[in-house]
């Protein structure tokens, strides 16, 4: 198709021959080696686990509303609060920001048409559905369902009950199937992981080898470099987790005592394995947020970003660090004080470039023309947010008192924070400002507005008592408690409506505007910097009609628009 | 219309069409992406290293006894073979660079024999510690004096291995078709990048065998 066969109006909105509509049928979609396709894919995908992962977190915490509920068996607590994290990880936050925004946005921000192996990452998308399919297979008690479709039942139903973490020997004596649930689980694992590399590999291989004509290394989007710095942990963390599972299996089969210590295994060797992957796994979920967080604020605030250079090595640094820090999730698991010491300098070494993004982030709204919209107040609610994950986050890496906060509920309101209020608000922060880049509709502004009220206030009544619970002594993942801790786990029911109200909203009011709506996203709806805002709204098949030429940086905002090219009509 | 830009076009020796990405910078992204690929396979194999690091250090007597029931003389010999198959894979990336598609078949053969060789030999040292009882669900195996600490030194020499034979499967297979597509005159100066992914790969595969041979075999 030659350029005569784009009709973009003099706001940059394109109706006919746009990427969502060049093809049809279900065929074009399920099988498109189109980045921006296979983003929506994920997305649709995505959205689904996380409802489902979202009604477990509800069933949990409507348990909680009394100390001696009965709203749920201590048995099936255990599973939702499994399944629950098993969604919320391994399905929804993991390839999350990456596979989403990531996918879509990558090659626009770099002026190029796709990624660099455009079938990979189609690949990726079908064996992550398949990672998704085992994974509830391994859920569901598989043996004990075969053995009851024989009609010889063995005991009685047990889903996993083992909580995200799958820690041996408990996960592989578990339920019907003495652990089979656990290690059909961890394949499940292993293949998500799979999908995982296979997109951080994509990536590395696209950003080093499609940018655009003069777009060097340190005129990159701070996006596009914490993808960048996120690919790496992907490429170089997941192997290890899929090697877990084959020990795993041998330890089953063969009877190899690797973990079991029955059979001369050792089980702290499983949580060292496990978390060499989950912790970086942690920066995987949170980095991308960061990158949306530094594009977000200098559009809002009409302000170059503060301190490029510093945002981007502190992306990479924070993936450097994230490497060598796995050991203070198991400073009660028995390891030698030198090691804890060890583990404990290199977590606080953590806060060092996070603490550099906020500052910057903080020192680019300065003296900015601050204007409130909503991705603006997701990116605001992200720095606050943050301080109070990161500053919880000292309290746990410091050895003495994580002795006492360990696996109390300061631990799960910190990661609450860290992930939820950091990754999740993150996505939809991003997925509200490219919402029309995406769709070629505008949202509502005004409901997206109040549905951040709902999540923010929500989120903080949610997860504030649980910090005080975690001091107070409550231990995570019980489901029965004492009556003393009933007023708080209360106010923490309340604030779970509010938040699940809040997200349903936000998500309906971004399904429905793309729907609904009858106004037309321009190409440029912020009069934003950057290459992705040069492309028509919705882009073309091959993203931009004209190769994009770099005129200006993409932070050079504070100049006058006619300097910028941004007075009038942006065209694609 | 998307399918038509993303096809394949010619044929002989000349490089895809992409509408992405021009042929010389495919080139240099599908290598680049082949090494970070072999990067994880590395860390996936240095996981199982360091669980036999921990294990040996512990259990450092039985393992210097259990390795002694190996026989170094059939892992040399696959040492040998798989470091010569490495080398004709080496000579088939030179020939598919001077436009010698028969010479990409006839090295690439080599390579995959050597390969069904290894194998075989692998075959042969498995049944042999069958019949001696060194196998799991064997009566020696399941019988009390065969201690856990030999059981984790042969469990993890069987996982090492095992899954170093399916590396070798895998390779196996690219090798076979690389070989169908020289035998159809793909490639030329112009374009080798199977050829040359291929024989990565296949290097790779000895390498992790240069370090898993001394290691079970030579300890004691």
């Amino acid at each position: 198709m030659g350029a005569a066969d784009y009709q973009v109006d003099e706001k940059g909105h394109l109706e006919k021959n746009n990427y969502l509509n060049c093809e049809k049928g279900l065929k074009s979609w399920l099988f498109t080696i189109d980045h921006k396709r296979i983003a929506l894919l994920y997305l649709g995908a995505m959205i689904l686990f996380f409802l489902v992962g979202g009604l477990a977190a509800v069933l949990i915490r409507l348990h909680l509303w009394s100390s001696d509920s009965k709203l749920l068996s201590p048995d099936m607590y255990n599973v939702l609060f499994t399944l629950h994290g098993v969604l919320m990880i391994f399905l929804f936050i993991v390839p999350g920001i990456p596979a989403v925004l990531g996918n879509f946005l990558l090659p626009l921000m770099i002026g190029a048409k796709d990624v660099a192996f455009p079938r990979l990452n189609l690949f990726s998308f079908w064996i992550y559905l398949l990672g998704a399919l085992i994974g509830f297979i391994g859920l569901l008690d598989p043996v004990w369902l075969v053995s009851k479709i024989k009609g010889s039942a063995i005991g009685t139903w047990m889903p996993l009950d083992t909580g995200w973490t799958f820690y041996t020997p408990y996960s592989t004596s578990t339920g019907a199937g003495s652990g089979w649930g656990t290690i059909i689980m961890t394949f499940a694992a292993f293949v998500l992981g799979f999908s995982s590399i296979l997109t951080g590999l994509n990536f590395i291989v696209t950003i080093h080898r499609l940018r655009a004509p003069g777009l060097t290394w340190f005129k990159l989007p701070v996006f596009v470099w914490s993808l960048y710095a996120t690919s790496i942990i992907q490429v170089l963390a997941t192997p290890v987790v899929g090697i877990t599972l084959l020990l795993l299996i041998a330890e089953k089969v063969l009877g190899v005592g690797i973990f079991d210590p029955e059979k001369g295994g050792d089980p702290i060797l499983y949580q060292h394995f496990f978390w060499f992957y989950s912790h970086p796994v942690v920066y995987i979920m949170v980095l991308p947020a960061f990158g949306i967080i530094g594009e977000i604020i200098p559009i809002f605030s009409r302000k170059p970003i503060f301190g490029y250079s510093a945002v981007v090595f502190s992306s990479v640094g924070i993936a450097a660090v994230s490497f060598i820090v796995w050991a203070h999730h198991m400073y009660t698991a028995g390891m030698s004080p030198f090691s804890q010491a060890f583990f404990s300098a290199t977590t606080f070494g953590v806060a060092i470039p996070t603490a550099i993004k906020v500052f910057n982030w903080v020192s680019t709204m300065y003296k900015g023309a601050i204007s409130f919209e909503a991705p603006m107040l997701y990116a605001m609610a992200f720095v606050f947010l943050f301080m109070i994950a990161g500053t919880t986050g000292i309290f746990l890496a410091t050895l003495g008192l994580d002795i006492f906060y360990h696996d109390t509920y300061f631990v799960v309101a910190h990661f609450h924070y860290t992930i939820q209020g950091g990754a999740v608000i993150g996505l939809i922060a991003g997925l509200h400002l490219w919402f029309p880049k995406i769709t070629g509709k505008m949202y509502n502004k005004k409901l997206a507005i109040f549905a951040f009220w709902l999540i923010f206030i929500g989120f903080n009544v949610t997860f504030l008592p649980q910090f005080i619970l975690g001091v107070q002594g409550m231990p995570r993942r019980y489901a029965f408690y004492i009556p003393e801790f009933e007023p708080m786990h209360r106010l923490s029911t309340i604030g779970m409506f509010f938040n699940a109200i809040g997200y349903t909203l936000a998500l309906l009011n971004l399904a429905l505007s793309w729907v609904f709506s009858k106004e037309k996203a321009p190409a440029n709806p912020y009069k934003a910097l950057g290459l992705e805002w040069q492309a028509p709204s919705p882009p073309p098949h091959d993203n931009f009609i004209n190769t994009p030429i770099v005129t200006v940086g993409r932070y050079d905002y504070g100049k006058p628009l006619e300097d910028l090219g941004l007075k009038g009509g942006v065209s694609g | 219309m998307a399918e038509s830009v993303y096809s394949k076009v010619g044929g002989r020796g000349a490089p895809p069409v992409y509408h992405h990405i021009d042929p010389i910078n495919a080139y240099h992204a599908a290598k680049f992406g082949m090494w970070l690929f072999l990067a994880t396979e590395i860390l996936l194999f240095s996981v199982l290293f360091t669980a036999f690091a921990i294990y040996n250090w512990a259990y450092f007597e039985s393992f210097q006894h259990a390795a002694t029931k190996l026989d170094w003389k059939l892992g040399g010999l696959n040492t040998l073979i798989l470091l010569f198959s490495s080398c004709t894979a080496a000579i088939a990336v030179y020939k598919a660079q001077i436009n010698d598609n028969q010479g990409v078949v006839k090295n690439f053969t080599v390579s995959f024999i050597c390969g069904l060789a290894f194998l075989v030999i692998k075959y042969f040292e498995y049944s042999a510690k069958y019949r001696h009882g060194y196998f799991p669900g064997t009566e020696l195996w399941n019988s009390a004096e065969f201690s856990t600490q030999y059981k984790n030194y042969f469990g993890l020499y069987y996982v090492m291995t095992g899954l170093h034979a399916l590396h070798v499967l895998i390779g196996m297979g690219v090798l076979l078709w690389v070989i169908f597509l020289a035998r159809r005159e793909r490639f030329s100066e112009k374009y080798y990048t199977p050829v040359e992914l291929a024989a990565l790969y296949w290097h790779l595969v000895d390498l992790i065998w240069i370090f898993l041979f001394p290691l079970l075999y030579l300890i004691d």
